[in-house]
């Protein structure tokens, strides 16, 4: 019942890999690694949520405020690696048409 | 509606780490009564998303408190209670501005919360919210393929 965040980074592009559970605990840890990153200029950053195996609306609160801060900031978000149940809760609230995102298969394909 | 069930009944310190304690013990429930892995999943989060607003909302100031967590388990449903003793918010209040985003809302606009009881509501086939000393959350999940029938039921009254 933890999370883990891996950060790669390459000039501008930022490849977050999470691994655990998002949730009322673990979402403090999880804004504290990306909004850092979210706050620079002209920054891509792609989070893989892969290895995510449990998801809440804290977490959905912590990736609509970096998608913000990363738009404010000229930058591109995008989530990947979304499982059937993780996609479902971005379409039941409707965040599916205003952030970037791309399922499990299509994933890290670019 | 059968009248005989059984009770299990759970408190855990106000606090974010013990929610997921809370997940690991319906799973066991859940799974016990035959939900299919998507309505676990459904229950997990509906109740996450209670235990989470009483932890951070209910007890603002005074860090020492406890939120009761019980399940009635029915041949039909599971019903899940998550209560708190804390200071009461104004749910009506709360739900309003609620609900999914739109799309085309403006980006820096987007809230960045809120959707707990939204999602609850969603995911759950009956929920009721009671005030008194606290705040008392009722939801209640049938089993599939019992649903229909407790609506009909239910229609003709």
């Amino acid at each position: 019942m933890n999370i883990t965040v891996d950060v790669n980074e390459l000039n501008t592009e930022f490849n977050v890999k999470l691994k655990g559970e998002i949730d009322a605990y673990t979402a403090p840890k999880l804004r504290e690694s990306l909004f850092p990153i979210s706050e620079q200029e002209n920054v891509s950053i792609t989070i893989d949520l892969t290895e995510v195996s449990y998801m809440d609306s804290t977490g959905l609160g912590v990736f609509v405020g970096a998608f913000k801060s990363v738009r404010a900031h000229n930058g591109e978000f995008t989530l990947v690696g979304l499982s059937e149940r993780l996609r479902r809760l971005f379409d039941i609230t409707g965040l599916a048409d205003i952030i970037d995102i791309k399922s499990g298969t299509e994933g890290g394909l670019e | 509606m059968s009248q005989v069930y059984d009770y299990i009944e759970m408190k855990i310190p106000a606090k974010p780490e013990f929610i997921g304690v809370i997940r690991l013990t319906l799973s066991g429930i859940g799974s016990r009564m035959g939900f299919a892995y998507d309505e676990i999943e459904d229950l997990k989060i509906a109740t996450s998303e209670a235990c989470t607003n009483a932890v951070q909302h209910a007890y603002k100031d005074s860090e020492k408190g406890e939120v009761k967590v019980s399940f009635g388990l029915y041949p039909d449903r599971l019903e899940v209670m998550v209560s708190d003793s804390g200071k009461s918010c104004n749910f009506e209040e709360v739900r309003q501005g609620l609900g999914p985003y739109e799309n085309g809302q403006k980006v820096e606009l987007l809230r960045e919360g809120g959707l707990g009881l939204y999602l609850i509501e969603t995911l759950m086939d009956d929920v009721k919210i009671h005030q008194h000393d606290g705040v008392t959350v009722f939801m209640t999940k049938f089993l599939e393929g019992e649903q229909v029938e407790m609506d009909a039921k239910t229609v003709s009254t």
